[in-house]
């Protein structure tokens, strides 16, 4: 066991399971200044240490709550977890929502950083008495909720299950039993280590420098999510959570269906996230404090799917089942499979076989998902090994190129891009052109990171902008802080991440989308036409991209840029 | 590329003089795309460029307001700087405050931008940089003049109630006063209801969001309009232009059986609150300002212990004439308008209108947008005329 936690949050936890010892170390006030926390922490923690495989001991894995995580700041509360992504290698860096990220604030913590790997499963258990490491038995093997009923009482938790303990690349995480961690794969580097759980109860939240100035930045925020259709209007997320996203995608005519053959799904409209919640009532739940909380919970206990879950257990099958996409997003969730990989493997297999899914065949057909294991290809219609969310990049460009740039894969709020070419926010913009949509992705990129920096949830970009954010960092810690520096923020955890990328040898191929959107028109109709992707276009704008983000036109940092981010150097090589 | 960017630039800068924020080609856009295009050639060139290299935005709009937002605005500028700060709705959801850049330098310009959408140059003109597109811009500097125009006569009201009022305040309100447009008087004729079908429905709402934006009774994409035909309410999308709205609406089933509504209006939730509560189909949403101005004025603001939180929480029942002010922010939170104003709005079998304090009218019609937008236009000439005879001043330029 660790000394007892200082009620600062300014230090960093190591964590080496092969040892079975913890250390704590101050953060370094320069770094902290460069990288507060969360994802732009992680980025240079691993930008610092030498190259590893995945499943390599030394490989580290870092999860970092934001440097404003501890504060009751409206989805505010996020960490993110960082390693190298099993599939492409370089980086894998993700949104950790729910209470774990405020926790671990709370003990003071920046980062907690976990290399090693231990004989038998384990989880990490963090209070204010300090940090232990705790076996976990069968329960791995039993599901994420045995995992989590196995760790003490907690504020905070992400579980792995049976899915990451067999190796499988659809393997994702669960934070707090609510919400799903992914891409598939992202829970393999932590259970490399043997690790299935990261476990913390919080102490008091921090003081900060100006609490009138913080409570009024909280305000301003509380405002804006409010003003937010989206978010809390009443179609919005804190009503239906993002399954409310279905109704869209299909009226825009980019619902993914059948493997992506198609944009538009005839039953569609059995699918409205309101006709399910009316059979099932079920209550919302969400992040410490969230005024819109974005998950639901049946009667039962059964987590209602997400937007990308609902879409792709649904549509992108051809099944219109309400009913049964619940009960398969169970069955994900029991074994630590995160669901839209597993649908997209799933519709995969249909495609080649040549006959739709029958609907008796799904849950069998998940089953056998986790028995693979190690063995199971991950999805075709991927970047960078993670499967395509529920979004057709048909029907959004800019959102197409953001998919492919994203350093840790395709990730539909990564670029911010969904905002303006769909939710119209803050203006809306033309989704079917490339115009002016490299500089869109390079910006939202950078805002996104920056948000993710300080705890931000992602989609809360719909309306909390870098304003309201640097007006609580600078009540938090009593020095000035500009949107303009936390967008500079951004810009550098993102480069951090693209040159971890380089590193592992990404290069531009690695930032691009199956042929068949190039090549395959989507469900033209109702006076939308939805023609393949202009590829020339993709490319130029791909190119305007790279050139924004200091890149040479494979993709990797130029040596201009890459020198001004030399500065970023961990001092803690482990 | 380069001409489909000065094209671009050229269309908001004239934009802005259309909508009377700029006087014709006073505007400048710059704008970048693989360079850098201006609507126009410009001393401030190098200025503009200078800033969207510095911000790292894809546009900055220069706007030397038209008057009377030029007097309004370089007064509030030299008594306010380092930063103007508006009381009204939109500005504590959206802009928190205006900032006034002390000098006219790429460094105290850009380290404003920085911080804000918009800020005022004393001398030169508004600046708002879009990181998306000049829409974003061109919403900030009309916010500005709206917020500037609220504030200015706001505060001169209630100076005068205190006695407080100098005599540079005395010059300015006099010379603002004389730059005023008329108030709107004829309000034109619009399409006769019921709507029986979506097309003409759809028609019939273009037609009056053109028309509020044309009498001044809205600004910039603020606003916001429906029609409840057989319980699927059409109504503007969010961020719509009220005067651009072909293609801007939405669909939403009232039953709630389906999510269309997750790109409409912020005020969906307000707009179904009132067509359950209230049989009248036609529901328009504008911002004219002197009703905005009058729901600010309150004859115990010096001493109310609420004074700074009566936009949400005021606890006295208040009129402008007959027309009910009521507090609520923007959207659906737990101090929404959504609470206030939809129960004000439909009390009695149906009041012609309701302000909603720093923020702006709610009107309805039976059948059709007439009574609604004529209702709209009643309030704010009468809120107008209100204003001016608080002041004792018999008309508005004497």
């Amino acid at each position: 066991m660790t000394p007892p936690m200082e009620h600062a949050p300014s230090h960093i936890l190591f964590c080496d399971l092969s040892a079975g010892a913890c250390r704590r170390e101050p953060l370094d006030p320069g770094l902290a200044r460069q990288a507060p926390g969360g994802r732009a922490l992680a980025a240079v923690f691993l930008a610092a240490r030498p190259r590893a495989a995945w499943d390599a001991p030394e490989a580290a894995v870092v999860l970092a709550p934001g440097a404003l995580a501890g504060f009751d700041l409206p989805g505010g509360s996020f960490a993110v977890l960082a390693g190298t992504n099993p599939h492409a290698g370089g980086i894998v860096s993700v949104a950790v929502p729910g209470g774990l990220g405020r926790a671990l604030a709370r003990l003071g913590l920046a980062a907690v950083v976990v290399v090693g790997r231990a004989e038998a499963p384990m989880a990490v258990f963090l209070d204010a008495d300090g940090a232990r490491l705790m076996p976990l038995g069968p329960a791995a093997g039993q599901g994420t909720a045995a995992v989590l009923a196995a760790v003490p009482a907690h504020d905070g938790a992400l579980a792995a299950g049976p899915a990451a303990l067999a190796g499988s690349p659809l393997a994702g995480l669960w934070a707090d039993g609510l919400h799903p961690v992914g891409p598939g794969g992202v829970a393999l580097p932590l259970a490399a280590k043997n690790c299935f759980a990261v476990a913390a109860r919080a102490m008091a939240a921090p003081a900060p420098a100006d609490p009138a100035a913080l409570a009024g930045a909280k305000a301003a925020m509380e405002r804006l999510i409010a003003a937010a259709p989206a978010l809390a209007g009443p179609c919005g997320f804190g009503h239906y959570g993002t399954a409310a996203l279905l109704d869209l995608t299909a009226g825009r005519r980019m619902l993914p269906t059948r493997h992506f053959r198609e944009t538009a799904f005839e039953a569609a409209g059995r699918l409205s996230a309101p006709g399910l919640f009316a059979r099932l009532s079920p209550r919302a739940a969400g992040c410490p404090g969230c005024p819109t909380p974005c998950r639901h919970v049946a009667a039962d206990g059964g987590v209602l799917p997400d937007g990308d879950a609902w879409s792709h257990l649904t549509a992108l099958l051809g099944l219109a089942d309400p009913e049964l996409a619940v009960a398969a997003y169970a069955v994900c969730r029991q074994a630590g499979l995160f669901a839209p990989g597993a649908a997209v493997v799933l519709a995969g297999r249909a495609e080649a076989a040549g006959r739709e899914l029958v609907p008796d065949a799904l849950l069998p057909a998940l089953a056998d998902l986790v028995a693979e294991g190690a063995e199971l290809a991950p999805p075709a219609m991927a970047v960078k090994g993670a499967a395509l969310p529920a979004f057709d990049p048909r029907g959004a460009y800019g959102l197409a190129l953001s998919l492919a740039v994203g350093p840790s894969g395709p990730d539909a709020w990564g670029g911010l891009c969904l905002a303006h070419e769909l939710l119209r926010k803050p203006v809306a913009t033309d989704r079917f052109s490339f115009a002016g949509k490299a500089r869109a992705v390079y910006l939202g990129e950078n805002a996104a990171a920056a948000a993710a920096s300080l705890g931000g949830c992602p989609l809360y970009g719909l309306a909390v902008g870098l304003e309201e954010w640097a007006l609580a960092l600078s009540a938090a810690r009593g020095e000035g802080v500009s949107a303009a520096a936390l967008a500079g923020l951004g810009a550098r955890a993102v480069f951090v991440e693209r040159a971890i990328n380089a590193r592992a040898g990404l290069r531009a191929a690695d930032d691009d989308l199956p042929a068949r959107f190039f090549a395959e028109p989507g469900s033209s109709g109702e006076g939308i036409a939805v023609p393949p992707l202009p590829r020339e276009d993709f490319l130029a704008a791909r190119a305007a991209y790279y050139r924004l983000r200091g890149l040479d036109p494979d993709g990797r940092p130029t040596v201009e840029a890459a020198a001004e981010a030399a500065a970023l150097e961990s001092p803690w090589p482990i | 590329m380069a001409d489909l960017t000065a094209a671009l630039a050229r269309r908001f800068a004239e934009k802005l003089a259309a909508a009377g924020l700029t006087d014709p080609g006073a505007a400048v856009a710059a704008c970048l795309d693989d360079r850098l295009a201006f609507s126009r050639p410009s001393p401030h060139e190098e200025f503009l460029a200078g800033l969207v290299d510095r911000l790292g935005v894809g546009c900055v709009l220069l706007a030397p307001p038209a008057q009377p937002h030029r007097i309004i605005l370089e007064f509030l500028a030299g008594r306010e700087a380092p930063a103007i700060r508006p009381r009204d709705c939109e500005t504590r959801t959206f802009f928190h405050d205006i900032p006034v850049i002390a000098e006219p330098t790429v460094e105290a310009a850009a380290a404003a931008l920085s911080r804000r959408k918009g800020a005022y140059l004393p001398g030169v003109g508004i600046l708002a940089h879009g990181a998306l597109s000049p829409e974003q811009a061109f919403v900030t500097v009309s916010s500005v003049a709206f917020a500037g125009f609220v504030k200015f006569f706001a505060d001169f009201l209630a100076a005068s109630r205190a006695g407080t009022v100098d005599a540079a305040y005395a010059a300015a309100f006099a010379d603002a006063c004389r730059t005023l447009p008329p108030p709107p008087t004829v309000v034109p004729p619009l399409a006769r209801g019921p709507f029986s079908d979506h097309e003409t429905m759809l028609a019939a709402m273009a037609e009056a969001g053109r028309a509020t934006v044309e009498l001044g009774l809205v600004d910039s994409v603020f606003g916001n309009i429906s029609y409840n035909l057989d319980g699927v309410l059409a109504i503007s999308q969010t961020g719509a232009a009220l005067d651009e709205l072909p293609g801007a609406m939405d669909l939403v089933p009232l039953d709630g059986s389906s999510c269309a509504g997750l790109t409409a209006s912020s005020e969906l939730a307000a707009h179904a609150a009132l067509a359950a509560l209230d049989g009248r189909q036609a529901i328009l949403h504008g911002h004219p300002r002197f009703a905005v101005i009058m729901s600010m004025d309150c004859e115990d603001l010096a001493s109310c212990p609420q004074r700074e939180r009566c936009h949400v929480d005021c606890a006295r029942e208040r009129y402008a004439g007959e027309t009910p002010i009521v507090p609520g922010e923007v959207g659906c939170g737990p101090r929404g308008l959504v609470h206030t104003m939809p129960p004000a709005l439909a009390a009695g079998g149906g009041r012609p209108g309701v302000i909603v304090c720093g923020h702006g009218v709610f009107t309805m019609g039976g059948q059709d947008f007439g009574e609604a937008l004529a209702a709209l236009c009643a309030i704010e000439t009468s809120c107008r005329a209100r204003y001016f005879a608080a002041l004792g001043i018999p008309t508005e330029t004497s």
